[in-house]
């Protein structure tokens, strides 16, 4: 497949770590392109139902690329293209008709920086699902309350809930972003640095939210901080120059890495 | 003195200079606005009663106030802003999140910059051409359009930068959420930004309420009282135009009056404005 890279051979291994059958969204090929550079290169990998999937790596290896592609994020900017496959339960999302605002409600999406709307606390929650579902009253409370409980954040708003989002502390409001993704339950969620913004409190604080998150989503996080990865994802992908390196169990790619740059990377060698 | 002082001696003349030279010419601007204000006050005040809103335009020497030319021109000026709005803040979106880099996105910009800078008397010459002399008649409308045509410009680019102005991970939020681009653009950017969108405004709306020249040709004037926008129109402006350059003394008196009151209700719009569109404090 990708006759460049020595470590192919452990690489296929690896994939097959993940049992078929548990196959969430299934990467194959993905080529990526911001205009003429070349950004990802025949990335593959799999990311596993209920698991959470970790993307490690220097500073543009391609990882928020990838993570931009799996929701189609990148179409909004004309000169970004992909190719290759994302099966999404088996469809592919780069095929062309796919309904992107359908795919969204379905794979959910956290930034590094919070990003609450301006509005009420109760509003920023509710938009999402506003989107889609007509609901009562009393089911649109109990939505927005279990979405904020999800996020570890109910018991410090639900005094506030019509106070303004931006009223929020930083980790706060980027809990009320976890909040408002997984409102909408989104079978994907997608992490993009989601505590580099966060004090080491804050950040602990969204790490055992994630935990909790898998038991219904698939989750996949991009970090920089390689002990979050190993705390919190069950599978571990470390890219560099836009190719998939080396992509296992956390635990083996951490314990015994299968590549000499993996194993620079994670002892920080370099990055 | 070594070389070095004598470096860092010249640099602190030099800072003090340029200090003493941005203050001179600060308080010279503020000098010209503080005698604009103070001569409106001294000379608007005495005019000020009740006869100025309760009656209308009189002839020299007769009594009389400003009824007919308040109301036109908060006519006038309430149906430009409206025109002006729903034109400018969606041409400013289409500008700032459909256009991009597009050809046509340029010329638009760049035609709406001229308009920005354009004679509002030729703006006025146009409007007559279009809906004064086709129609054989002044009216209400046309000054109105006219008003419109000179704040338009303005809300097109104070909303194409504002938007401009707004992050894009807030977009990328509300797309990521499978929100179609456009409710993202109204929910949320044009919330985001309100408060630099409705400077826009309020910067149109103070250009508007003074102007003349737009109005002579359009809604020209009308001695009597009058709600109808079908018929010449009296404003503001053009009463102040016509009276301050009479021989009559209570014509003058009451040309003052009138621009005391366009100046002090382009200050509580502003102020009422600000208040209504606070940022939300932290709770």
């Amino acid at each position: 497949m990708n006759t460049l890279n020595p470590a192919v051979d452990e690489f296929e291994t690896s994939i097959a770590d993940v049992d078929r059958a548990d196959v969430r969204v299934d990467v194959r090929n993905l080529n990526f392109f911001y205009g003429k550079i070349h950004a990802l290169k025949n990335v593959s990998l799999p990311f596993a139902r209920n698991k959470a999937t970790a993307l490690i790596g220097p500073s543009g290896c391609g990882k928020s690329t990838l993570l931009r592609t799996l929701n189609r994020m990148y179409a909004l900017y004309p000169g970004q293209r992909a190719e290759g496959e994302i099966l999404l339960d088996g469809e592919n999302v780069l095929a062309p008709g796919v309904d992107l605002a359908r795919l969204r409600a379905r794979v959910g999406m956290v930034f590094q920086k919070p990003t609450p709307f301006p509005m009420t606390i109760y509003d920023n929650v509710a938009f999402g699902v506003r989107l889609y579902e007509k609901l009562s009253r009393a089911d649109m409370d109990a939505r927005v309350e279990e979405a904020l409980t999800r996020a570890a954040l109910w018991d410090e708003v639900k005094d506030k809930l019509r106070g303004p989002g931006l009223g929020l502390s930083g980790g706060q409001q980027q809990r009320l972003c976890v909040a408002r993704g997984v409102a909408v339950r989104p079978e994907v969620l997608l992490l993009d640095e989601p505590t580099s913004a966060l004090d080491p409190i804050s950040s602990a604080r969204l790490e055992e939210t994630i935990m909790q998150l898998k038991a219904d989503h698939t989750i996949v996080i991009v970090t920089h901080n390689l002990g979050q990865a190993a705390r919190v994802s069950d599978y571990t992908g470390f890219m560099y120059l836009g190719e998939m390196v080396e992509f296992g169990s956390t635990d083996s790619l951490f314990t015994s890495p299968a590549t000499q740059k993996t194993s620079d990377y994670i002892t920080g060698r370099f990055g | 003195m070594s070389a070095p002082a004598i470096r860092l001696a010249r640099r602190r003349a030099a800072d003090i200079v340029f200090k003493a030279f941005c203050l001179v010419v600060t308080i010279v601007a503020l000098a010209a606005l503080t005698a604009i204000l103070w001569s409106l006050l001294s000379q608007g005040l005495g005019g000020l009663d009740l006869d100025v809103f309760t009656r209308s335009t009189p002839a020299p020497g007769s009594k009389g106030g400003l009824a007919n030319a308040i109301a036109g021109s908060v006519m006038m000026c309430a149906l430009a802003m409206v025109l002006a709005l729903f034109v400018g803040v969606l041409a400013g979106t289409w500008l700032a999140e459909y256009a991009g880099r597009s050809a046509y996105g340029a010329v638009v910009r760049f035609l709406n910059d001229m308009l920005l800078s354009a004679p509002s008397i030729l703006v006025g010459l146009f409007v007559y051409e279009i809906l004064v002399a086709p129609f054989h008649g002044f009216s209400g409308f046309a000054g109105a359009v006219a008003l419109a045509l000179l704040a338009v410009p303005v809300i097109v680019r104070t909303t194409e930068d504002v938007l401009s102005l707004q992050a894009a991970t807030l977009r990328e939020a509300g797309v990521a959420l499978g929100a179609p681009y456009s409710f993202v653009v109204r929910q949320i950017l044009w919330r985001s930004a309100r408060s630099g969108l409705l400077t826009g405004a309020l910067l149109a709306f103070a250009r508007i309420s003074g102007e003349t020249a737009p109005l002579l040709f359009t809604a020209l004037n009308n001695q009597f009282f009058s709600l109808n926008l079908t018929h010449p129109t009296a404003s503001l402006p053009v009463v102040i135009f016509n009276f301050a350059l009479s021989a009559y003394d209570d014509w003058r008196r009451l040309a003052w009056a009138g621009a005391l009151l366009i100046a002090a209700t382009v200050l509580a719009v502003t102020i009422v404005a600000r208040i209504v569109a606070r940022e939300p404090k932290r709770s």
